[in-house]
């Protein structure tokens, strides 16, 4: 499902991420990425969301190397990975309904099936009373939840997650892995980055730690 | 699977959305068309100007007539018979003849040297024949070669035309046919520019949604597309404003116009634009807003990368 093969990633700054990185995660597993921040964590996410590209090595996504992936398919690709960030990256002039629905309008659906997949969404994640509300009405973790439908919505087979419970208390942090492991239940592949040890060691999932760009465990 | 209706609708959406934006900043908006419209007027009222002008001289070119003097020993008969026959041409549309008495009758009447005629022993001006060349031929060159064929008939004293005038006033039509290119290129590219800052101002204002949508996986088309609406939309809103300024001015200059037309004689009439000339500048101007924003959209939304 996801491979990693002998990747390094250095950033035009100079400063090397990945140190000869190579890792496989399967279909329908449960990954925790943890390490100290600025271990290579969320670099690992962006090479596979291609929001990076290696500077050698491979990266394989659903079978595919992305590496030979011309700029025009990197769309298509990302519609079939749901990300959820920790500043989550929400329109916040745009009402939940609108934030969710956009990976959808984006890849054409058609409208009967973007209201249904919608409210789906948004039911999932208990906010559906929520839809015509703006971002900045709802709390944190609800933002967090909104991130979280707008990533599931468009029912994609990889969700990775950047900190998705780095601004959250303990309980609400609780609450949003379960979600993701709920999703996980129904198939799909989750890799989330995290420092909270605490949590990792409660969901008891595999973990793979990641120091100074090189996996340790 | 994209089907047509689909595709219809996301392109009918975008046009509303980017209708939206035009209407929520109405002022701005406002200025943005009333700049383009201004723009596009210029060349729109040069043009009606160069058509009228056209028109108005029209008449005034094709009306250039030849005058013939026979030497003065061709009598009257074989005058008669050389307008018959020159009648006969069809490059040709007139031929007056103008008998020399009747041009001693003329020439008296009109130039008070009644007493000085009277003291010659004989009437000292030949036959004249008046040409005016067809409608079809009466080009400068044209009617000059019409001359210089003229004057080597062997009744022919000398052929008269003068040319010089019609010349000069087809390099004005000409000059300001020019002028109109000129002005109409040189706002054109004006009309981009202010078109590809909006666009780039918008596209600053709006840098995380095109972000955010760029991370869910949106197409640089599915980006790009909202912001080409919107220049279309300028740039067709610009055109129907322009539209009103060029036939305001016509309306304005009608009467004063139709007034000075009356005072030589003639029945002229200011022509506005017509059906298929408004059409043109209403898409010359949404042709101009597109390609103004595909412009400064290629430009800038290039430089705006999803990142996590």
């Amino acid at each position: 499902m996801i491979r990693f093969e002998r990747v390094s990633k250095r950033y035009p700054n100079g400063r090397e991420a990945l140190r000869d990185v190579t890792l496989q995660i399967g279909a329908g597993e449960f990954v925790f990425l943890t390490g100290r921040s600025g271990a290579g964590k969320s670099s690992i996410l962006k090479l596979i969301s291609l929001l990076e590209r290696p500077t050698r090595g491979t990266v394989m996504v659903n079978g595919q190397d992305t590496g030979g992936l011309p700029a025009r398919a990197i769309p298509a690709f990302r519609r079939r990975l749901g990300v959820v960030f920790q500043d989550h990256q929400l329109l916040m002039d745009r009402p939940v309904y609108d934030n969710v629905a956009l990976p959808l309008i984006v890849s054409d659906t058609p409208f009967r099936d973007i209201d249904k997949r919608v409210r789906a969404a948004l039911d999932q994640v208990g906010l559906l009373q929520y839809e015509r509300a703006l971002p900045l009405e709802l709390s944190i973790g609800e933002q967090q939840r909104v991130g979280i439908a707008r990533a599931v919505v468009a029912r994609p087979t990889i969700l990775i997650a950047d900190e998705p419970t780095g601004n959250l208390d303990h309980a609400l942090a609780r609450d949003v892995m379960q979600l993701f492991k709920r999703f996980q239940e129904v198939g799909v592949t989750v890799v989330i980055a995290t420092h909270d040890l605490a949590l990792v060691q409660e969901f008891g999932q595999r973990e793979i730690h990641i120091a100074d760009g090189q996996v340790i465990a | 699977m994209i089907t047509p209706s689909i595709w219809f609708t996301r392109h009918i959406q975008a046009l509303l959305a980017a209708l939206g934006r035009v209407l929520r900043r109405p002022m701005a908006s406002l200025l943005t068309t009333i700049v383009i419209g201004i723009a596009l007027s210029f060349p729109a009222t040069l043009w009606l100007l160069v058509k009228n002008a056209e028109q108005v001289t029209g008449g005034i070119v094709e009306a250039i007539d030849v005058t013939v003097y026979l030497k003065t020993e061709v009598p009257l008969e074989e005058a008669e018979k050389l307008a018959t026959s020159l009648k006969l041409r069809s490059t040709i549309d007139e031929v007056t003849l103008i008998p020399a008495e009747q041009g001693l009758l003329e020439f008296r009447d009109r130039s008070g040297f009644g007493a000085a005629l009277d003291a010659l022993p004989e009437n000292p001006l030949p036959h004249v024949l008046v040409l005016r060349p067809a409608a079809a031929h009466s080009s400068a060159d044209e009617v000059e070669a019409l001359k210089s064929d003229l004057a080597g008939f062997p009744e022919v004293e000398a052929a008269q035309v003068d040319t010089q005038w019609v010349r000069r006033l087809a390099a004005i039509l000409q000059m300001l046919e020019d002028l109109f290119a000129a002005i109409a290129l040189m706002l054109g590219v004006g009309v981009l520019a202010v078109i590809g800052n909006v666009t780039r101002l918008e596209i600053g204002a709006r840098r995380a949604e095109i972000e955010v949508t760029k991370l869910v996986g949106g197409s640089n088309a599915f980006v790009r597309r909202p912001f080409l609406y919107e220049g279309l939309l300028f740039g067709a809103l610009g055109g129907l404003i322009a539209l009103a300024i060029t036939q305001g001015v016509m309306f304005a200059l009608d009467l004063p116009v139709a007034r000075l037309a009356t005072l030589y004689g003639s029945e002229f009439r200011l022509a506005g634009l017509g059906a298929t000339e408004a059409a043109t500048l209403l898409l010359v101007g949404a042709g101009l807003g597109l390609t103004g924003a595909w412009l400064g959209a290629a430009r800038h939304l290039s430089r705006i990368e999803a990142r996590g």
